[in-house]
């Protein structure tokens, strides 16, 4: 199986049987991971640099368990955003990475734009693990996976995603892939946390938390950061709980087999409640699980996709 | 390889251009003498008599000498991307014979010294330089500068551009105080809590590229807030670089009250849209930022019917170590000197049916009378100042060719429809 990337920056534009292919071979690596010895020698040889300007374990855990299980070398590369200014930090890696013979690099930066920038300037694969409020292709394939298995399809769902979209490189991701995969995509959530001229993408938005499970097979539940309150695009956490919060109580009034995502980590009792999160309808470990498939299929296929590059180069 | 000098000359004549100038109300083939910084006389003259230098202006057009009003040099302080004489330079390259030039250095434009600074540097060159001096000592926002010797000594216009002046109070004053002393305050509008820090136009563009945006009315309540001020005071404002839909319609609607606010936008808003930030390249990252579609029409309807009075490019250099970055970190601004005619011509005159002489009303007569430099006219014993136009030339920007010290336009490689051909300025002379 052959994708048509060479970097995966971000979900938009990326076709349906891209997405397909990444998807079906990350369900044969979720086979792999149940064997006893969960190793592949597939990309035994290549390097792989992992670098985070942002905190992130649950991201970078996956990454790294993921080469792992590829048989791949990795080294990681993080910076505390506060040691050093960030721009020049950036700059700066990128020279020290031309300088080694490295096959791909996974970023995580705080700046929109920053992994298509780095793709510019390196000879390696690109992933991005995370750009600024811009794109978080993974996460986003990760929950078509969960999606997917769970509902056993995406396309005609409707899936809606809850929460500060303005400032969520989740949802963005979510929204190209899942209108690439043929589902209906909603969103609901502070009207300050809604981008401009969010449904001239094709979204749905839902003005009731109410209407939008009423209408859902799917719902995605974004983290809420204080630090939106601090500046004051909602006025409590308190309020949040009561507009936007999935309580066991709301859900009863919900679709019914309503699914519900967390891309993690939780704020228990503000966005979501545990009897939600840790409920029949939630697919939250899943997702967890099927992020470290998810990432092995994309370096697999994007290492086909450069061997088979360089095999073209070799040729004439 | 063509000289990036202008020659000195003590007559000239420009044999064969057409003149064109609605000053004098001329539109004819027509030759000029020009005897040091004079012009002798305009007309047919026979060449045969004359033994000074002769440049043959067969197929080009002379009109008044251009001037951007809007422009940054960076010295003092920030010598590595521009220059007084490098950017005084680029104007002469771009066709224009007067520049005004921001007080945004380090340290800011702001005390006689400083004036006298920039005169001492502009000396001798063929551009002419009219400093802007700051609104506010550092351009601090908080004490008036002295604005009566600043203008005495040569500022032609009091502005804190880079920041808006804030303080309601302190705009009123600072405009009042402008005006008893024949200049006008030009603001710099922006709302720096609506901007909140944005990076990029306000749109589904940023929507896309999840970039900190800057909504149109961050610009646009400033805008109100300057144009009830200049109706209060009766005194002049003048709006730099409109870049949304909503100011050009305020501007219009205070126009239409007689209210004297005049307004200038550049040529990047004329031919690009907040889409191209999409390529996250930081030669598009400017402030005001590209705006929409939407936005850009209402720029050109308002070159059209008045409203705006100039286009001035903001020319703002940058080095590479500010550029070459994720487009968050990047600087904002573009250099626009060289660039600046050859868009408008293509743009205006070639896709938007604008006359020359509107251009010249935009780009030599209104900048002029706004901040009371004399104004050009093409006849006997006037002062020459003199723009040649190529109206025919196809020509294809290469900013590796550029005289400015910094190379940051979005437009290398841009096809081009007319130019400079050549300015004539200050005994000198200088010609492609
Ligand atoms: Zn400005």
């Amino acid at each position: 199986m052959k994708i048509t990337l060479t970097h995966l920056l971000g979900l938009e534009g990326v076709s349906k049987q891209d997405i397909t292919t990444i998807l079906d071979t990350a369900d044969t690596f979720k086979n792999v991971l149940k064997r006893p010895i969960p190793k592949v020698p597939t990309m035994k040889g290549k390097t792989i640099v992992n670098l985070f300007f942002e905190p992130s374990t649950r991201t970078r855990f996956s990454f790294e368990l993921a080469e792992k299980r590829l048989s791949a070398d990795t080294v990681n590369f993080s910076a505390s955003s506060s040691s050093v200014l960030k721009g020049e930090t950036l700059k700066d890696t990128i020279k020290n990475i031309e300088a080694m013979r490295i096959d791909f690099v996974v970023m995580r930066h705080g700046a929109p734009g920053s992994a298509k920038y780095l793709s510019e300037c390196v000879n390696a694969s690109v992933i991005n693990a995370g750009d600024g409020a811009h794109e978080h292709p993974t996460q986003g394939l990760l929950d078509m996976m969960t999606i997917r298995e769970k509902v056993g399809r995406i396309e005609g769902l409707n899936v809606t995603i809850i929460g500060d979209i303005k400032h969520s490189r989740v949802a963005r991701s979510n929204i190209h892939g899942l209108i690439s995969m043929g589902a209906h995509v909603g969103v609901c959530g502070p009207a300050t946390l809604l981008p401009r001229d969010i449904r001239e993408l094709g979204v749905t938005v839902y003005p009731s938390l109410e209407d939008a499970l009423a209408d859902s097979d799917v719902i995605n539940v974004l983290r809420i950061q204080l630090e939106r309150q601090k500046g004051g695009q909602f006025p409590s956490l308190r309020e949040y709980r009561t507009l936007f919060g999935i309580t066991g109580e709301r859900l009863q009034h919900a679709k019914k087999g309503i699914t519900v995502l967390h891309p993690g980590p939780m704020n228990r009792g503000v966005e979501i409640d545990s009897d939600v999160a840790d409920g029949n309808a939630s697919v939250i470990l899943d997702q967890v699980t099927n992020g470290l498939a998810v990432r092995m299929a994309v370096l697999y296929l994007l290492a086909g996709g450069r061997s088979k590059m360089e095999g073209d180069s070799n040729a004439q | 390889m063509p000289s990036n000098k202008p020659e000195f000359f003590e007559t000239l004549l420009l044999k064969g251009g057409t003149v064109v100038d609605p000053s004098s109300n001329r539109n004819e083939k027509a030759d000029i003498i020009v005897d040091g910084d004079t012009i002798r006389q305009v007309g047919t003259i026979d060449a045969s008599s004359f033994s000074g230098k002769v440049i043959d202006c067969t197929g080009k057009t002379i009109i008044p000498g251009l001037m951007d009003m809007h422009v940054h040099l960076r010295e003092p302080g920030e010598e590595h991307k521009e220059t007084v004489e490098s950017g005084l330079r680029a104007a002469m390259n771009g066709g224009f014979t007067a520049v005004c030039s921001m007080p945004n250095t380090k340290p800011a434009i702001d005390s006689l010294s400083q004036i006298e600074l920039l005169r001492k540097l502009s000396g001798g060159m063929l551009t002419d330089l009219h400093p802007i001096a700051a609104v506010t000592k550092g351009r601090e926002g908080k004490e008036l500068t002295e604005m009566g010797e600043l203008a005495a000594a040569g500022a032609v216009g009091f502005s804190d551009d880079g920041s808006p002046v804030l303080n309601s109070g302190l705009m009123r004053n600072a405009m009042e105080y402008a005006a008893m002393v024949g200049r006008c305050v030009i603001d710099h509008c922006e709302d720096p809590d609506l901007a909140g820090g944005g990076h990029m136009n306000e749109s589904l563009q940023s929507t896309y590229a999840g970039l900190k945006a800057i909504p149109s009315i961050s610009e646009a309540v400033q805008v109100a807030r300057d144009v009830l001020i200049s109706e209060y005071t009766g005194c002049p404002v003048h709006i730099a670089h409109v870049s949304t839909e909503e100011s050009v319609r305020i501007i219009r609607n205070a126009k239409a009250r007689k209210i004297a606010v005049t307004a200038e936008t550049c040529p990047h808003y004329l031919v690009l849209t907040d889409e191209a930030v999409r390529t996250y390249d930081t030669n598009y990252k400017m402030n005001p930022p590209l705006r929409s579609a939407k936005d850009q029409a209402a720029l050109i309807a308002g070159l059209k019917d008045g409203t705006i009075d100039v286009i001035a490019s903001d020319h703002a250099p940058h080095h590479a170590d500010d550029k070459d970055l994720e487009f968050s970190a990047a600087a904002f601004g573009i250099v626009g000197l060289e660039t600046s005619l050859g868009i408008v011509l293509t743009e205006l005159m070639g896709n938007h049916q604008f006359s020359l002489v509107q251009i010249i009303e935009l780009m030599s007569a209104n900048p002029r009378r706004i901040t009371r430099v004399p104004a050009i006219s093409i006849q006997q014993d006037q002062t020459a100042s003199l723009t040649i136009l190529d109206l025919g030339m196809k020509w294809t920007v290469d900013s590796a060719a550029f005289m400015s010290r910094s190379v940051n336009t979005p437009f290398n490689g841009r096809e081009l429809s007319g130019g400079a051909w050549g300015v004539v300025n200050n005994h000198q002379v200088f010609v492609k």
